[in-house]
């Protein structure tokens, strides 16, 4: 972190959340207050998974006592600032940590276990060297220096790795698949295109540890024998880009990219290819499509990319956290990563807790760990104090699992029983305030879309069911509808190409299962408990209490 | 912008379809829009097709064929967005512009679209302008940002 020992040094937490919610205003009021004082030092960092607490200002005193403020501005500095450079205590409601008092613990940090967040909120993401400082590129060494290609690709099977990207795929299985596929050329492609609306671990990894997801392409470029990488990253991601573009000048600059990697006979060359705002192009061949520059459709699988992938070669791809992953299992071992998780789901997982939470921020769990301990226990619960109503997870092709089934663990195919999925990891929690109908309506609109128009269920069978949900929501539904929206979410999942048009029912299908009551309401009684759709409510005027003629226009918008 | 030699861009990117994407970002990039009459000198300075230069212009969303307003304002309909409040915070925007999604003002100062997801989830409702990202911007907000940007 270049903190020199004898000052008094401050970091600010400047990933995207942070700015937004004005860390950038305050680590430049705090650079100009201290720039004369040459007992204060100011460096930065990214996120270290609090977006609840940001923005975040975390403070190093020469004697190794470390202080942790939250929900800090720029306006509160004149409070804190003298109290902080006098080591005096300041306004307890901004602190979150304290070295000093080591039994006041964040309680949003309880049951995590970081891996592939290990760095992150720590490091400065904009320098090679801390990261070098934590072990980073070890793994590389480990590999390239005493490791077969194939003794990487059987550790990595062993570690039992699933993709993080949603479809829990063996990782180290397409890795071999990949291998085997003998070509004069072959592509490792890194999935940065995190389109689920709800789910921003891919961006926070990039943000905040940038070198670690290129350290496990270089890996599993080794592994599989291809010596040229892309990065396709979402273009709504501009920070997470710009620390990207850096961290691969920094690397080729260590020889830890280009020719002859560290000295051996491996060479990887690394590019990044910007999306154009497309959810469909998460999908695999669709990403391809993109890279190559055309129209993000997706086409039949087989052929496989690892058969025939961008350009025709053979290629692989892998979601961001399943390369933050790999760093770790070579320098700690599959058996160690094997140990952390349950049977068939193993290691840990980032989700990214949102909504009507109380501590919303990134978690990093080991799988097996049931829904209801993220959520209180390390959520807090609701943020409105209300009734939880429902966690949505997985995003557009998840689904809402319901309080009753709470306890139910997180692994791969006990979150599929449920009806949802695990997908990329987006956990987004509704209280009674949210309309159930409403939310898969939000779904639907989403997928509808964003679907790419190649096949016609997909593309007209999602228009058909947002109509529906339209039609209940405006308090025109009848009870057929439900019937009618069974039978085409069944249709649209049988008859679409690719997971995109195949998991766009879920929302729905998940929804009635578990909240039919609700449907029911809406088109029986006309009524949305919950006050959202706005064509089952009835606005009066209680002319008593009402001081403001306009508040009554106001509130209903 | 004024002109811009459109060669640059098939001389930075390359000539083949493979340079469509970041061509028309790099366009898109200088002018806030994708001329038409940019895209055709394009293609007549590359081996780009006109379908297919105008296929992937209108099949990604990031790419618009009108112009933008000087400032773009970017409103995040993402599910965390969505139950907290967006639908709310986007009628604000609205009222105090005078102008629906992907509409611009008549003095060109304001345009305003929606957005998937800005992966700011805990901070919803989250609004991006030009290069700025508002956390927890409610519609009571809407009116205080604005002025920032010299809406009276």
């Amino acid at each position: 972190m270049g903190k020199n020992n004898q000052n008094i040094h401050f970091v600010v937490g400047l990933g995207s959340c942070g700015i937004a919610a004005g860390a950038k205003d305050l680590y430049e009021e705090l650079a100009s207050k201290i720039k004369n004082n040459s007992n204060a030092s100011l460096s930065h960092t990214s996120c270290n998974g609090m977006c609840f607490k940001e923005p975040i200002l975390e403070v190093f005193y020469p004697d190794g006592n470390r202080l942790m403020l939250g929900n800090i501005h720029k306006k509160d500095l004149d409070k804190v600032l003298e109290p902080l450079l006098n080591q005096k205590s300041v306004d307890e409601k901004f602190v979150v940590e304290n070295s000093r008092q080591p039994d006041k613990k964040e309680k949003f940090q309880q049951k995590q276990h970081k891996i592939v967040l290990e760095n992150c909120g720590i490091i400065d993401p904009d320098n090679i060297v801390p990261y070098l400082e934590r072990g980073g590129y070890k793994a590389v060494k480990k590999a390239l220096g005493t490791m077969s290609a194939e003794q990487v690709v059987d550790e990595i099977k062993a570690s039992g790795l699933r993709g993080r990207g949603g479809a829990g795929f063996s990782t180290g299985t397409k890795w071999q698949l990949a291998r085997n596929n003998k070509a004069e050329k072959k592509y490792m492609i890194c999935n940065a295109d995190e389109g689920d609306p709800g789910a921003f671990m891919d961006r926070a990894v990039l943000e905040s540890d940038p070198h670690k997801v290129i350290e496990g392409l270089i890996i599993g470029g080794y592994a599989i024998g291809a010596n040229y990488g892309y990065f396709y990253v979402r273009a709504e991601y501009p920070l997470a880009i710009k620390r990207l573009k850096l961290a691969i000048s920094q690397a080729t600059e260590k020889n830890l990219l280009g020719d002859n990697i560290l000295k051996s006979n491996f060479s990887f060359h690394l590019k990044i290819k910007e999306g154009a705002g497309a959810f469909v192009c998460g999908e695999e061949t669709a990403l391809i499509a993109s890279i190559e520059g055309d129209r993000g459709q997706p086409r039949l699988r087989p052929p496989f990319p690892a058969a025939s992938g961008l350009w025709g070669y053979p290629t692989n791809i892998n979601n961001v956290e399943t390369l933050a992953s790999i760093p770790w299992i070579i320098n700690n071992g599959s058996a160690t990563y094997a140990s952390y998780g349950t049977p068939k789901s193993k290691g840990t997982k980032v989700f990214s807790l949102a909504g009507k939470i109380a501590r919303g921020g990134l978690v990093e769990v080991d799988m097996g760990i049931p829904l209801r301990e993220i959520i209180y226990t390390i959520g807090g619960g609701t943020s409105s104090g209300k009734s939880f109503k429902a966690v949505q997870l997985g995003g557009p092709s998840g689904g809402c699992i319901p309080e009753s089934l709470l306890d139910t663990p997180v692994d791969y195919e006990s979150i599929a029983a449920t009806g949802a999925i695990m997908g990329s990891g987006g956990m987004v929690v509704m209280d009674d305030d949210t309309c159930i109908v409403d939310v898969a309506k939000f779904f639907l609109a989403f997928t509808q879309k964003e679907s790419c128009g190649k096949c016609t269920f997909c593309r007209i069978g999602t228009t058909r069911l947002l109509e529906i949900l339209e039609k209940i929501t405006a308090g025109r539904g009848d009870m057929s509808d439900l019937e009618a929206l069974e039978d085409l979410s069944g249709k649209v999942k049988d008859l679409s190409l690719c997971g995109l048009g195949k998991t766009a029912p879920n929302p729905i299908i998940t929804t009635l299962k578990y909240f039919k009551d609700e449907y029911e309401e809406h088109i029986k009684d006309k009524k949305c408990r919950a006050g959202v759709c706005k064509d089952l409510i009835d606005f009066s005027v209680i002319e008593k209490e009402c001081t403001d003629a306009t508040c009554a226009t106001k509130t209903v918008l | 912008m004024s002109q811009v030699n459109v060669k640059i861009y098939v001389e930075n990117y390359g000539k083949n379809k493979e340079a469509a994407i970041p061509i028309l970002q790099a366009i898109q990039n200088d002018y806030g829009y994708l001329p038409l009459d940019v895209l055709n000198q394009v293609c007549e300075a590359s081996e780009i097709t006109k379908s297919h230069l105008y296929g992937v212009a209108t099949f990604y969303s990031q790419f618009k064929l009108t112009p933008k307003g000087k400032n773009a304002i970017k409103i995040c309909k993402g599910t965390a967005c969505h139950v907290k409040g967006a639908d709310v915070t986007i009628v604000a925007f609205k009222d105090q512009l005078g102008i629906n999604i992907d509409q611009t003002t008549g003095d060109g100062e304001f345009s305003m679209e929606t957005v998937a997801c800005l992966g700011c989830c805990s901070l919803a409702p989250v609004v991006m302008i030009n290069e700025d990202v508002y956390g927890g911007l409610s519609s009571s907000k809407v009116r205080s940002t604005l002025k920032k940007y010299g809406k009276e």
